[in-house]
């Protein structure tokens, strides 16, 4: 299979390995400091697929949307990501992993996963990216459980953000690219959730005294 | 300037405006100013609407029609009343409970920042645009829950973010599947997301990728509709966040999340030419029905019981717009109303009444009729009315819901009855006490406007009783629309 694919779209395979690798670095990642790295790499990978992908297919559009991501997902988040551990002074907190063979392997199952959902959509698309669209969705669901088996709001914050990774993978993946008005808007709504997450880390420190979202557990159905 | 633009961009402009002067003593008429301006462009809209029927503007990014324009007439309408109510609510929180400057600025800025959200939301004609539109509703909303600083009101928010967040990133998942199967029906990819394009062309929608579509949409805003097992956020951002907020959340947020769920409906419908949409509607509304109805009976806190009771009448919605059919299609949209009506009145008697006793558990709050009889009977009708009694619109909603599920599926007919009842003896125990009951000591009437609050009762009763002509016409459209069929 490999013969019949042009130099371009082995290089989107590779890269969007790549991708899919920088998720499971995160998810296998306890010291926050890296994990933000991982992330920024993460980012400037998918802006590079992007390129790649408007060069082959002469859409030029993605050109703009790669641009736009490696600004905002893999240069500006992780500053401000990094610039608040460093404010909040935790910049080398760990965050233990309970069980970290088992977290890797369900996100190895959660790409197989996501291989069999993507199935019809490969099976109808006849464009160069039809093989990421798997990929894609595996990245938004390992940052799903990146997010379930985190307490820190921060690693919380860099899943939901690597989810919305995956999420625009996916539309470049599926139909080059959703319109850029659309995409705009979209990142518009990443800048303001990353500012707000960071006035809710200075929020919830000062209500639990840490960022540990687990200690947060005063509202409850249960019975006392 | 056209009614469409004057409704979009006075809540704008009020945001920015309100972003700078909100602290004053000034912002609360400003707040209450912007939203009648958007009142009186949505009435004009409405008028542009019956004159001249549906229409596209905007370059085509906006679409307005019978369904759409009597919803956005409701939307400025509880803005407005709200921000009546916020005004003195406001007033005393900020008395009361410290609120400084920055925090009264956030909070005007933040009230018209999410009412411009939910009119984008309804009046776009592009699915790209109508998820930014409901993430913004989520990022504007957020802050306002935390607006106490509290422990508790702190984790509420941060569930809200987190939960909605994630939610509705499964929304732009479907959107962009949507997109991927219309790629190959309309040429122009700058149209691809058009809703009344996608409408039209919807027997050509590759139908594998439209049901996955849907149902990665109908999780992502049925999170924010507050569907079981999504609706874990919702009592929490209800009960801790100021209450003017809960009043717009329950009474605007939550449908124009199910006006998204029932948009994307109408599309998978003509692309499947199976009940398959509706049957998952009709599951996870009846879930949320029973499942809320049930958790009326153990809570302690105000706030959450009314909220949960948001939860089981958005459930009895959704299971309403699942069973389709004209029938049911215009007893969901005569409920939804009704609802955001109701929900809205009545948690601005809960604001007041939470005033009165000093606190939000239900145990502490007693005699509210005898203490200041316009609240407690507010509070008292209001409850009497959401409940389902005759003669309220509420009522009638639910009469004719079950009317169409015993044609359809007359098995369920005793579940959704049994519901009802349970749901009823859930609100009732609760209330009763709190509006009789002996006056705790020193319980003092403070000084409060119920007219807003009577005059939605008021209007939900006419609904109740005679839905006024014009209303009916758009009712009717409406249905046609998304059933396919008229009532008879």
């Amino acid at each position: 299979m490999l013969q019949t694919l042009s130099h371009f779209e082995q290089g989107i395979m590779v890269l969007a390995s790549l991708v899919l690798l920088t998720s499971f670095l995160m998810l296998g990642q306890i010291r926050l400091l890296l994990l933000i790295k991982t992330f920024a790499w993460q980012g400037a990978l998918l802006a590079l697929t992007t390129a790649l992908v408007a060069a082959d297919s002469g859409q030029t559009h993605l050109y703009l949307s790669a641009a736009l991501t490696f600004a905002i997902k893999a240069l500006l988040i992780p500053w401000m990501l990094h610039r608040l551990i460093f404010r909040l002074g935790i910049p080398h907190q760990e965050e233990p992993l309970g069980r970290p063979s088992v977290v890797l392997l369900s996100g190895a199952a959660l790409v197989l996963f996501s291989y069999s959902v993507s199935a019809p959509l490969i099976e109808l698309s006849s464009h160069v990216t039809r093989n990421t669209i798997a990929i894609s969705i595996g990245v938004v669901l390992v940052s799903m459980l990146l997010m379930v088996t985190r307490h820190t709001a921060l690693a919380q914050v860099v899943g939901f953000m690597s989810i919305e990774n995956g999420l625009f993978f996916s539309a470049v993946s599926a139909t080059y690219g959703m319109p850029l008005v659309i995409e705009l808007g979209v990142a518009f709504d990443v800048l303001v959730a990353a500012v707000l997450f960071g006035v809710f880390f200075f929020q919830i420190r000062e209500s639990i005294d840490d960022l540990d979202v687990d200690r947060m557990t005063r509202l409850t159905e249960a019975d006392e | 300037m056209t009614p469409l633009a004057a409704l979009l961009l006075a809540p704008l402009a009020g945001m920015l405006l309100l972003a700078a002067t909100g602290h004053r003593r000034l912002g609360a008429p400003l707040n209450i100013l912007v939203s009648a301006l958007t009142l009186w462009a949505a009435w004009a809209l409405a008028v542009q609407v019956q004159r001249e029927g549906a229409f596209l503007a905007g370059h085509g990014y906006f679409y307005i029609d019978a369904f759409n324009v009597w919803l956005l007439l409701l939307t400025a309408f509880v803005g407005l009343t709200t921000a009546l109510f916020s005004w003195s609510y406001m007033q005393h929180e900020r008395d009361h409970r410290q609120i400084g400057p920055t925090r009264m600025r956030l909070y005007h800025a933040s009230y018209q920042a999410f009412v411009f959200a939910m009119l984008l939301a309804q009046s776009t004609d592009n699915l790209g645009i109508l998820w930014v539109a409901m993430e913004a509703a989520t990022l504007a909303t957020v802050l306002l829950v935390s607006l106490y600083g509290t422990p508790e009101s702190v984790e509420a928010a941060w569930k809200y973010f987190i939960l909605c967040g994630v939610g509705i990133a499964q929304a732009l998942f479907g959107s962009v599947l949507v997109f991927f199967a219309a790629e190959r029906v309309i040429p122009n990819p700058e149209d691809a997301l058009s809703w009344h394009l996608l409408y039209q062309h919807a027997g050509q929608l590759e139908p594998v990728v439209l049901t996955l579509a849907f149902v990665f949409a109908l999780v992502g805003y049925g999170t924010k509709v507050g569907l079981v097992p999504l609706h874990n956020w919702l009592p929490d951002a209800h009960s801790q966040g100021p209450t003017p907020l809960s009043a717009v959340l329950s009474g605007l947020l939550l449908h124009v999340a199910l006006y998204a769920v029932i948009r994307v409906k109408m599309l998978v419908d003509g692309s499947l030419q199976t009940p398959l949409a509706g049957h998952l509607l009709m599951g996870f509304g009846l879930v949320s029905f029973l499942v809320a109805a049930l958790f009326l009976h153990r809570q302690k806190d105000i706030k959450r019981m009314y909220s949960y009771s948001s939860i089981e009448h958005m459930g009895l919605m959704t299971f309403a717009f699942g069973v389709g059919g004209p029938l049911a299609t215009f007893a969901g949209l005569l409920h939804m109303t009704a609802h955001s009506l109701t929900k809205s009145a009545l948690f601005a008697s809960v604001g007041q009444a939470i005033r009165i006793a000093g606190t939000q558990a239900m145990a502490h709050i007693r005699g509210l009729i005898r203490t200041q009889p316009k609240v407690g009977w507010a509070l008292l009708l209001g409850t009497a009315a959401i409940a389902g009694f005759p003669p309220f619109g509420v009522f009638t909603g639910e009469f004719l819901i079950l009317m169409a599920t015993m044609k359809t599926w007359p098995r369920l007919t005793g579940t959704l009855l049994v519901g009802l009842a349970v749901a009823f003896a859930g609100l009732f125990r609760n209330v009763q006490p709190m509006v009789y009951g002996a006056v705790p000591e020193g319980q003092h009437p403070i000084r409060v406007s119920v007219w807003p609050v009577y005059l939605h009762l008021a209007l939900v009763l006419w609904l109740g009783l005679s839905i006024p002509p014009v209303l009916a016409q758009w009712f009717d459209q409406a249905t046609r629309l998304i059933s396919g069929g008229s009532l008879p």
